[in-house]
């Protein structure tokens, strides 16, 4: 059975075992390594005394049937006792968390959001838009962008006529136009390439940040 | 009742105070009963452009402070029955009044007036908040300069936070020519900025600054193109419908000899 390697780590603390499960991946290789793990190559932890068990999913998100599967493995394996079951799910939040706004923002006002931000109207130069994921603006952004606010590296900063004062993602600033040489403005987005801000036409959008757009589950 | 109507810009010489001054002129023209009313306290310059400075007695101040009535304050102009100018003090600061008091006193003048049109001072603080207090109407004045757009985008974003909903714009002092050769901004640039309804754009005019040293409004000279504008804003805000100005200088002698012989 050809599996994947530590998609499932086992690791011991002080008071019984911890489940790491890779993020990643899919399900059902997750579920394949684990009961392979229990079943053949660490079923010595399975005679003895009960062992707490807590496992952690990291940015997985997981339905009620996925978590009973997992639930239902563990237990199926004598002294196994669940604890806890930790998921990071803010990020996955985050990530999820579209925000749509109207409206212009002026000379001196600010918009910001934990999350990704549609924007639709025009920024202005002196406005300020902020958000910790990706920002989408359909209008004009003449003022300043700063996508992935909290240092999210991943952020993009796309406008249907991009001609910002300054663009920020995470702790990158750029002063456009001057810097990247691009003389088209329209619909077009911003994103880092090795920490260095490029521009690209919106069509590719998709190549440079699949996980953007996401038809299907993970 | 009347409507209140504050001018106000943001920056400073973009030609608030001359706006007001030609604008009221121009309403009580068309027989309208007008009142301005300058809030620059301290920076007092409305009075001087009227050429009413010298019969000042009491102010806006006085009136706040009790010690005259309203209507004391208020200074006939010397050229209509029914406009009139409630003058600022010279000699206090912005602080003197409550935005509180001058919207009473604008509520007061509504009551008699048709037009109540006041003059803002330059900048965001205390003044601002004065002049805007008893205006629900609000005309933005910007002139053709990156500067000057900024600032009024800024105002326009504070008028909307307050309860001023939809400012009108006028652009004030195009020199076309600049305006062709790309050196100045131009309206529809300036209009897709700031994305307010334009009520009037006046070019610069030499024989504005003329008529503000006499104390003699612009919009009472029909010789300058500055007057004519002024007098188009006064009338689309009586809901006339007065098309654009043509900004375009009449072409010169050797340009009419070549449109003749067509060439160039």
């Amino acid at each position: 059975m050809a599996v994947k390697k530590n998609v499932v780590t086992i690791k011991g603390v002080k008071d019984g075992l911890v489940f790491l499960m890779n993020d990643q991946c899919a399900f059902e290789d997750l579920i394949a390594e684990l009961k392979h793990k229990l079943e053949k190559t660490h079923h010595q932890f399975l005679a003895g005394p009960l062992v707490q068990v807590t496992i952690q999913f990291g940015e997985r998100k997981l339905s009620e049937i996925q978590k009973n599967i997992i639930a239902e493995i563990i237990k199926n394996h004598g002294n196994l006792v669940i604890r806890s079951m930790e998921t990071k799910e803010e990020k996955e939040k985050s990530r999820s968390n579209l925000k749509v706004i109207k409206g212009i923002v002026r000379s001196g006002q600010t918009v910001s959001h934990e999350g990704n931000m549609l924007f639709v109207g025009d920024v202005n130069p002196g406005g300020i838009i902020t958000a910790t994921g990706d920002i989408w603006i359909m209008g004009s952004l003449r003022g300043t962008a700063h996508a992935g606010a909290k240092g999210n590296m991943e952020a993009t900063i796309a406008a249907s006529y991009l001609r910002p004062t300054q663009l920020r993602i995470a702790n990158v600033i750029s002063r456009p136009p001057e810097e990247w040489g691009v003389q088209q403005s329209y619909m077009e987005f911003a994103y880092l390439n090795n920490g260095t801000m490029e521009i690209d036409k919106m069509v590719y959008l998709h190549k440079i940040r699949p996980q953007s757009m996401q038809f299907k589950e993970e | 009742m009347g409507e209140a109507i504050v001018i106000t810009s943001g920056k400073g010489g973009v030609g608030k105070t001359t706006t007001t001054a030609n604008i009221g002129t121009a309403l009580a023209l068309l027989g309208k009963k007008v009142c301005m009313v300058d809030t620059d306290i301290g920076l007092r310059n409305l009075d001087v452009v009227l050429g009413l400075e010298n019969r000042i007695i009491y102010d806006l101040v006085d009136v706040a402070e009790g010690k005259c009535k309203l209507k004391q304050a208020l200074i006939k102009d010397k050229r209509f029955d029914e406009c009139y100018l409630l003058p600022a003090a010279q000699t206090k600061d912005k602080d003197a009044v409550l935005p509180e008091q001058v919207r009473k006193m604008v509520e007061e003048l509504k009551e008699d007036f048709d037009y109540v049109i006041i003059d803002c001072p330059a900048g965001i603080e205390h003044g601002f908040r004065n002049a805007i207090a008893g205006a629900e109407e609000a005309i933005v004045v910007t002139t053709p300069e990156n500067a000057a757009v900024r600032d009024a985008d800024r105002i326009i974003g504070l008028l909307e936070a307050e309860h001023i909903k939809n400012p009108k714009l006028i652009v004030n002092r195009i020199r076309q020519n600049l305006v062709k050769k790309g050196e100045m901004l131009d309206i529809d640039e300036i209009c897709a900025v700031l994305a307010i309804d334009l009520i009037g754009i006046v070019p610069d005019d030499e024989l504005v600054i003329k008529a503000a040293n006499e104390g003699e409004p612009t919009v009472m000279n029909p010789n300058s193109n500055a007057a004519i504008a002024y007098r188009n804003i006064a009338r689309r805000m009586l809901g006339d419908t007065v098309p654009l100005m043509q900004l375009d200088t009449k072409p010169n002698f050797l340009q009419k000899i070549k449109k003749l012989f067509r060439i160039g």
